[in-house]
């Protein structure tokens, strides 16, 4: 029963089956901005199994020197394809897709500011993506995987020329790519939009939940960034379409201004897939240590700044192209900066660990596990700061480890741990607690033997995108282990989806409130209503329903 | 790259390890605390089950994990701008050789402009010891897409650009041979880069450019190889010092037999891959941009003999 409404019936009981044609009708046609927002969560788990796939073959030919499993071509399109639908079509729906579920529950707002906007966004994004994979079956069809890009996910110029790439591969990856980005920046306006203006009574900033300001944060770094992004495709367009010059080297055209401009999207991007995931820790540690999140301003001025630290350190991804002194210990500086607030980060969530009473539920599995491999992934992240190291882990197998323990090890986990806290409330049911301690187990052990391993081959001089090597380089044993740890990741990714399909229809019932938690969102019936809340609630609070539960002892005082 | 024989890369080790150092302390005092935390404050079955207190914040403990990593972050700064311009700035010294290395796909090429030698995939070097210094600057460009010089053992990468000239520096210290390969995707054989240095004493160094120096070897028994070689495409992209090849697409093959690969490391160098390769290349390096011959077998024999003539 809600806490709110506590007389507010269930809908769902009480409908009539309708006809599937009339459901998936629905569907299409919606507005409602969880429904949408489930949508894009089931979109990028799809293209998070196809690009999963996609590595486990890459993995399958480099276990072993020399083998020939798949042609070299075939090779380099599967890891453009790879990195692609992970950076645009499952990173990107993932954080915006939880972002339209949850901003407007958890600020007490009855829907997006833009319903239409918001579902035109989504569609937009979803039709980016079909289009990019028609490459596959399209041009000379499935074998050789058809016409599929293969210039690697940022496309460095003169590479996609028409003079080295002809025929229109990698026009699918600009134009998809291109599309992706206008649904990404409709619905960026629309959360920064919503956040803004249609917080419910009580709701000031101060008060809104770290998510939420996270999610404003990088919907705003997005809208800065995107564009740019979306600028530089076009002069490719020109490029390739109308003879121009801007990145044709043949004709003077500058290949280094390519890497400015897609880095300078690239590398805030990745803080808009990251960010989101400090939102779920600092939503979960919390509510399954059972206490308050320790330095709330802290960790809200952490995220802030590091959105706006992240828009001056892209050049560290070039490092190598001769930038010179001065510019190389500029991005070296700002990038070193970074760790500052994300340390904050880890330390005021082991603060507000420490002296709780852990509770060790699937979601707060996850985000331990989270905790240690992002340390992991920071320290890293130092290391490739630092210029002269830089030079030789650049472009290595390190960089590959690096940035699966940022993408995977990282972001990947704290969405599992975001599946597993907010599937109650989205369907009503709980996920199973068996199946998903297995999930995180086989998880944690798969993506360890795989990334962990993957430092040392880059150490060892193994270059990055290379589709076999020789047998004398000393890479061999690596390799293969780092391809042992594939099919333990896929049967966790397998376990997780039979979770969901079977909890979908037999999970026990999960009530309004589970987890006994704080925020908004588990004020109202689970699913919530098309309307979201029966009486809109009135914050007091940065934990409403901490105040709810304890009258005695609520949260005003001490903020 | 923790087994470096030449300066740039020696010093990238002696940061490397400074750096690891300090991440591996901040590693086992963050992942202890977790750890400890994790396991000190799990949920007992005898627990009471009111809430615990709660805290909301310290400003003073926040502060001090804000100002120390901001200490460590300017040491690591400092430090870090000392090797950046110790590495980059370093000036060429009049004894210094210099070479330019020429991003092809998918192949090196390696000229030494001062000593009037051009070469492929196998860079050749004098060892320099500090008595008497002998570097080699090296100078980077390419003609189609971008490309990465990388040679762990000797130095950091440094790319290949296209309408940018860049520039690096190799010290070694100790003769042999280390491999590299390219390290920038570069298209349909990036796998198939490779490169070679050979670090020779001064002395060995010296007969190897007189030897590459010299013009094209012209041995009577293979003069009908040469005249069918000048009569087909071949020398449209080849150039063989001493004849009338003189073509610039692929790499120059007048001393062809002293290199040990063929194909920027697609197979060895011997009289069986060689004439495969003449035959049609995308055998042994599939998609390589020089065409299949389409030669009849004696023309094969013919050509095949007169090539490993070119030692």
């Amino acid at each position: 029963m809600s806490v709110l409404s506590p007389t507010a019936a269930r809908p769902e009981e009480a409908d009539v089956p309708r006809a599937l044609f009339e459901q998936l009708h629905d569907w299409v046609v919606t507005v409602d901005h969880k429904r949408l927002g489930i949508m894009y969560v089931v979109v990028a788990l799809l293209f998070f199994v196809i690009a999963g796939a996609e590595a486990a073959v890459m993995r399958l030919q480099l276990a072993w020197p020399g083998l020939h499993i798949v042609p070299p071509q075939t090779f380099n399109r599967l890891f453009t394809m790879h990195g692609t639908t992970m950076v645009f079509l499952m990173g990107i729906p993932m954080v915006f897709g939880f972002g339209n579920y949850l901003v407007p529950l958890m600020i007490g707002a009855r829907d997006l500011a833009f319903p239409r906007l918001n579902a035109f966004g989504f569609w937009i994004l979803a039709f980016g993506g079909l289009l990019l994979h028609f490459s596959v079956i399209g041009g000379d069809g499935l074998y050789g995987t058809g016409s599929a890009p293969a210039v690697g996910w940022f496309a460095y110029a003169p590479l996609t020329g028409r003079a080295f790439t002809p025929g229109n591969a990698t026009d699918y990856w600009n134009l998809a790519i291109f599309i992706t980005g206008i649904g990404t920046i409709a619905t960026a306006v629309n959360l920064v939009t919503t956040t803004l203006t249609m917080r419910g009574p009580g709701m000031t900033l101060g008060r809104m939940p770290v998510f939420v300001w996270i999610m404003l944060t990088i919907s705003a770094m997005t809208l800065l960034i995107l564009p740019p992004l979306s600028a530089a495709q076009i002069m490719l367009m020109l490029d390739r379409f109308l003879g121009a010059h801007f990145f044709d080297t043949q004709a003077g055209g500058s290949a280094v201004m390519w890497q400015h401009f897609f880095w300078f999207f690239g590398h805030p991007e990745v803080y808009i897939l990251m960010l989101p995931g400090f939102g779920f820790v600092s939503e979960i540690i919390p509510v399954f240590s059972r206490k308050v999140l320790f330095g709330y301003p802290m960790i809200v001025a952490a995220s802030v700044s590091i959105g706006l630290v992240s828009l001056s350190v892209w050049a560290h991804h070039m490092f190598v192209v001769g930038m010179g002194a001065p510019l190389n210990a500029f991005f070296a500086l700002s990038t070193m900066l970074i760790a500052v607030p994300t340390g904050i980060k880890i330390f005021n969530w082991l603060g507000t660990m420490y002296g709780g009473k852990l509770d060790f539920r699937t979601p707060m599995l996850f985000c331990c596990a989270f905790l240690l491999q992002f340390l992991c992934a920071g320290l890293t992240g130092v290391m490739l700061s630092v210029a002269p190291f830089n030079w030789q882990l650049s472009d290595s197998y390190f960089v590959v480890a690096h940035f699966h323990f940022v993408l995977v090890g990282s972001l990947v986990f704290t969405v599992f741990a975001a599946i597993y806290y907010w599937f109650p409330k989205v369907t009503g049911r709980m996920l199973s607690e068996r199946l998903g301690r297995w999930h995180f187990w086989l998880f944690v052990i798969g993506f360890n033997v795989t990334f962990v391993t993957m430092h040392v081959q880059g150490i060892l001089g193994m270059p990055r995108r290379i589709y076999t090597y020789q047998a004398d380089r000393g890479w061999e044993i690596w390799n293969l282990v780092t391809t042992l740890g594939v099919p333990i990741q896929a049967l966790a990714v397998l376990i997780f989806v039979v979770n969901i399909i079977v909890s979908l229809r037999h999970g026990t019932r999960a009530g309004d409130d589970p987890w006994n938690a704080w925020t908004l969102e588990w004020a109202t019936t689970s699913p919530p209503p098309p309307y979201n809340f029966e009486i809109v609630p009135v914050t007091t609070s940065r934990r409403p329903l901490w105040d709810l539960k304890n009258p005695d002892d609520p949260d005003g005082p001490h903020e | 790259m923790f087994a470096p024989v030449s300066t740039p890369a020696f010093a990238i080790r002696e940061i490397a390890f400074f750096v690891l150092g300090i991440t591996g302390v901040i590693f086992l005092i963050v992942g202890g605390m977790i750890l400890y935390t994790i396991v000190r404050f799990r949920r007992r079955a005898a627990d009471r089950p009111s809430e615990p207190p709660q805290v909301y914040g310290s400003m003073r403990i926040e502060l001090a994990w804000t100002v120390v990593p901001f200490l460590i972050v300017t040491v690591l700064f400092l430090v870090t701008a000392r090797y950046i311009w110790g590495i980059e700035n370093r000036s060429q010294p009049p004894s210094a050789l210099e070479v330019t290395i020429v991003g092809n796909q998918w192949w090196w090429e390696i000229r030494y402009p001062k000593l009037g030698v051009v070469t492929a995939n196998e860079l050749h070097v004098p060892v320099s010891d500090p008595g008497s210094p002998m570097p080699t600057f090296v100078t980077l460009e390419s003609v189609d897409v971008i490309h990465s010089f990388w040679v762990p053992q000797l130095a950091g990468k440094m790319d290949v650009i296209p309408n940018k000239t860049n520039r690096t520096w190799i010290e070694p210290r100790t003769p042999g041979t280390y491999v590299g390969q390219c390290a920038e995707y570069c298209g349909l054989q990036h796998g198939l880069m490779l490169l070679v240095v050979v670090v020779h004493p001064r002395d060995e160094f010296e007969r190897w450019v007189a030897a590459q120096q010299a013009p094209a070897r012209d041995e009577p028994a293979a003069r009908a190889g040469r005249d069918l070689f000048a009569s087909l495409a071949c020398i449209n992209c080849h150039t063989v010092r001493g004849t009338t090849a003189n073509g610039v697409f692929g790499p120059d093959l007048t001393h062809l037999m002293s290199r040990w690969t063929i194909g920027a490391g697609a197979a060895r160098n011997t009289h069986e891959n060689l004439q495969a390769w003449v035959n049609d290349p995308g055998t042994l390096k599939h998609g390589a941009l020089m065409p299949a011959m389409k030669l009849s077998r004696r023309e094969l024999d013919t050509l095949t003999a007169y090539l490993v003539t070119l030692k």
